[in-house]
């Protein structure tokens, strides 16, 4: 299997989509002639055009509403945020619009539209650079939220977000851009709302999305050493979240830590732990447990913002604490 | 004080030519002969303007009493504004495509989309296609290319500009129409959407009826520009003034920029120039507001009574006539409004449909935790 960089998985699966189905379009700020402002976009304008990789003017609100009004007449459109902190510019359009003009027009006109962009922090970029907005999303109906971990992942979640038929928002790590894996060619497909065990385990189960795996993979090689053994979940679509694959795990293991990158009030961890307790009451040996940022605006300074970040260590304790351990 | 301050806004003359509007059909119902025949308008579709004009104006009044009534939950009349709803709608073809502001539900009627189906959606019962999922006055039918309208105002108008990309990318040899209202004009999202369609000249006509009135905002206030057009040229795009409350006015300027966007000549601004004759919805109190002797002194320029004129000096349609078809397309709203008052509300589980494409598992869930308990219209809930 060929490896690839996160970011050429992306390229791969839009420019395979765009080869098979002609309304599949491009368009953002810098996608085309400076091949993406993170370069997933490289080479794409070369091989497909101005028409269909298309350099818009700076005006979110305006290319997310123009990508809505082209997939309300049948066209495809993935739309490229430079951030999705920026998402919030367009916001109306997002949730007053993609997601609820289906359901307004009684299923008349489908908006079919992907949002795709980098999310969750990089490295010192301070509050308006940093965000995790993906709880946000995920409380939105109407909307589909995928947050990959993998390049394949990443490869066949955005070819199922672009054939589906609903608004995806599909939010890719920055720091992931740049991580490398093997990725399946061609027709490689991974269906909305299946998630994966990324690692089995028997003890305590951690469910982590995006950038969050990497910290929880390296919490359970830390612990295996302890013999503990921790199963690592990763749901990969938020919303429609795979919760019966969560279910088994912590009836398995009867315990279970969420790790999120955003921060904790009113957020995606919080809709993993009301299920899991609805479902697995009687399972649990212990009170769910959470690792997630703080809750405060990201500072800039590099110490501070460390502190604000999930990091391994607090994944360890989390994990410990539902084993008595600590 | 005699030098201007750079960049300085100037008063322009009463008689600058930007300040003109187009005008076919006076406010006495006079139009130049040869000016009517080059519209190519036969007496049978000069008719079917007038009946899709006087149509709007009958539904209105029916329907608004209906409101006052608590028959329906709300209601925004367009009393006023018939010429530029009728007048642009007319002059598209069937693939043409309609992004609606809050006014324009006269124009997907006269497009096809059946007074019953209409009737329902206000009414959100089971006949209607959009299941009971959205408010009055925002009908949407795929059949007549006529978009559910979105109520935030402006955020339309990105679409209209997307759908004439669309068409632009496709081949489609159709146009778009976004409507808007003057209020709207001072939102992020009509900049943009001008803004885009100026850069990409794709085939959009916006049409900003301004009925002068945002609620309870002047246009005015609205911008400091002399007229709402020369926002247009900013967005280096052809832009046309037009009399509003005529019909045929307002056709010929839809026409030639219907024209120039199928020939690649891109987007076209019309500003039509109209009066708010009515309350902003079945919410609101003009008399509050505004001085309704200026309300008054627009009664002279009615967009019907000029079109009455007219049919009468061309033989069309006599006073006997009017009344004869305003009583009959009252008993077609009457009769409609009648039989779809007896037809039930959506099924229940529409409740969960076209969230998605399909059904997901979750909200499967909770219609059935849902479907047992007792339930009451919101209408009868008392209340304290
Ligand atoms: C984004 C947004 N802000 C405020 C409102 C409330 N609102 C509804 S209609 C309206 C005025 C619209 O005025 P105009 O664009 O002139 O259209 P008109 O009602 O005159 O047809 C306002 C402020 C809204 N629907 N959406
Ligand atoms: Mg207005």
């Amino acid at each position: 299997m060929p490896r690839m960089s996160f970011r050429e998985a992306l390229n791969q699966a839009m420019c395979e989509e765009m080869e098979r189905d002609p309304n599949v379009f491009l368009m953002g700020e810098e996608v085309g002639h400076y091949q993406g402002a993170y370069k997933v976009s490289q080479g794409m304008l070369q091989r497909f055009g101005e028409k269909r990789v298309i350099d818009t003017p700076i005006a979110e609100c305006g290319f997310v509403g123009i990508g809505i009004g082209a997939a309300m007449v049948g066209l495809r459109p993935v739309v490229e945020l430079m951030t999705f902190n920026f998402s919030l510019v367009a916001i109306d359009q997002i949730i007053n619009n993609a997601a609820k003009i289906r359901q307004m027009s009684g299923g008349q006109f489908k908006i079919p539209i992907v949002i795709r962009g980098p999310g969750g922090a990089a490295t010192m970029l301070a509050a308006q650079h940093s965000q995790s907005l993906e709880s946000f999303f995920c409380n939105t109906p109407g909307l589909k939220v995928v947050m990959p971990s993998t390049p394949a992942d990443a490869k066949g979640l955005l070819k199922s977000a672009i054939r589906d038929d609903d608004p995806v928002i599909f939010i890719e790590a920055e720091l992931l851009y740049s991580e490398q894996g093997e990725v399946p060619e061609g027709e490689y497909l991974i269906p909305l709302g299946r998630g994966d065990i990324k690692r089995p385990g028997t003890d305590c189960t951690v469910v982590a999305y995006s950038k969050m795996v990497r910290l929880a993979l390296e919490a359970a090689r830390r612990l295996d050493k302890e013999g503990i053994s921790v199963e690592v979940i990763d749901p990969r679509t938020l919303r429609p979240l795979d919760d019966e694959l969560i279910f088994e795990s912590v009836r398995k293991t009867n315990r279970l830590v969420v790790v999120q990158e955003a921060p904790p009030h009113s957020s995606f961890s919080g809709e993993v732990i009301a299920r899991v307790q609805r479902a697995c009451f009687d399972d649990l040996d212990a009170p769910i447990e959470r690792v997630t940022s703080l809750d405060v605006p990201m500072p800039y300074a590099g110490h501070l913002e460390a502190m604000v970040l999930p990091d391994v260590d607090r994944v360890i304790a989390a994990i410990r604490r539902t084993l008595y351990l600590e | 004080m005699s030098c201007p301050i750079p960049g300085e806004v100037r008063p322009l003359a009463e008689d600058d030519p930007a300040l003109q509007l187009r005008q076919i059909l006076n406010e006495e119902g006079e139009a130049d002969a040869g000016a009517v025949a080059a519209l190519g308008l036969g007496r049978q579709e000069l008719l079917r303007l007038y009946r899709g004009m006087l149509l709007i104006r009958v539904m209105d009044e029916r329907l608004m009493s209906l409101q006052r009534q608590g028959r329906i939950g709300f209601y925004g009349e367009a009393r006023g504004q018939e010429a530029t709803i009728i007048g642009t709608a007319a002059a598209l073809g069937e693939r043409d495509y309609i992004v609606p502001a809050l006014r324009e539900a006269g124009a997907a009627i006269f497009r096809g989309l059946p007074l019953r189906l209409y009737i329902a959606q206000i009414l959100g019962n089971a006949n209607d296609v959009c299941k009971g999922h959205q408010m009055p006055c925002h009908p949407g039918t795929r059949a007549a290319r006529y978009v559910t309208m979105s109520s935030c105002v402006g955020t339309q108008l990105p679409h209209a500009t997307g759908m004439a990309y669309a068409m632009r990318l496709t081949g489609d040899e159709a146009i778009v129409v976004g409507y808007l209202g003057d209020g709207a004009t001072a939102q992020a999202d009509f900049h943009v959407a001008l803004n885009f369609a100026g850069v990409w000249r794709v085939p959009v006509v916006f049409v900003c009826q301004n009925n002068q009135w945002a609620i309870s905002t002047p246009v005015t206030l609205q911008s400091a520009a002399p007229t709402l057009a020369h926002r247009a040229v900013a967005y280096g795009m052809p832009w046309a003034r037009v009399d509003g409350n005529d019909v045929l006015a307002c056709y010929a300027v839809m026409r030639e920029a219907r024209m120039r966007a199928l020939a690649g000549g891109g987007p076209t601004f019309i500003e039509a120039l109209t009066y708010r004759m009515g309350a902003h919805s079945s919410s609101d109190d003009p008399s509050r507001y505004r001085d309704e002797s200026v309300t008054e002194a627009w009664r002279s320029k009615d967009p019907l009574r000029r079109v009455e004129r007219l049919l009468e000096r061309m033989g069309i349609l006599d006073a006997a006539g009017v009344a004869a078809l305003r009583a009959s397309l009252d008993d077609e709203v009457r009769e409609t409004v009648a039989a779809e008052e007896q037809v039930g509300p959506p099924p229940l589980r529409s409740l969960v449909e076209d969230v998605f494409h399909a059904v997901p598992p979750h909200l499967e869930e909770q219609l059935a935790e849902l479907l047992p308990l007792s339930r009451q219209p919101v209408g009868a809930r008392t209340h304290g």
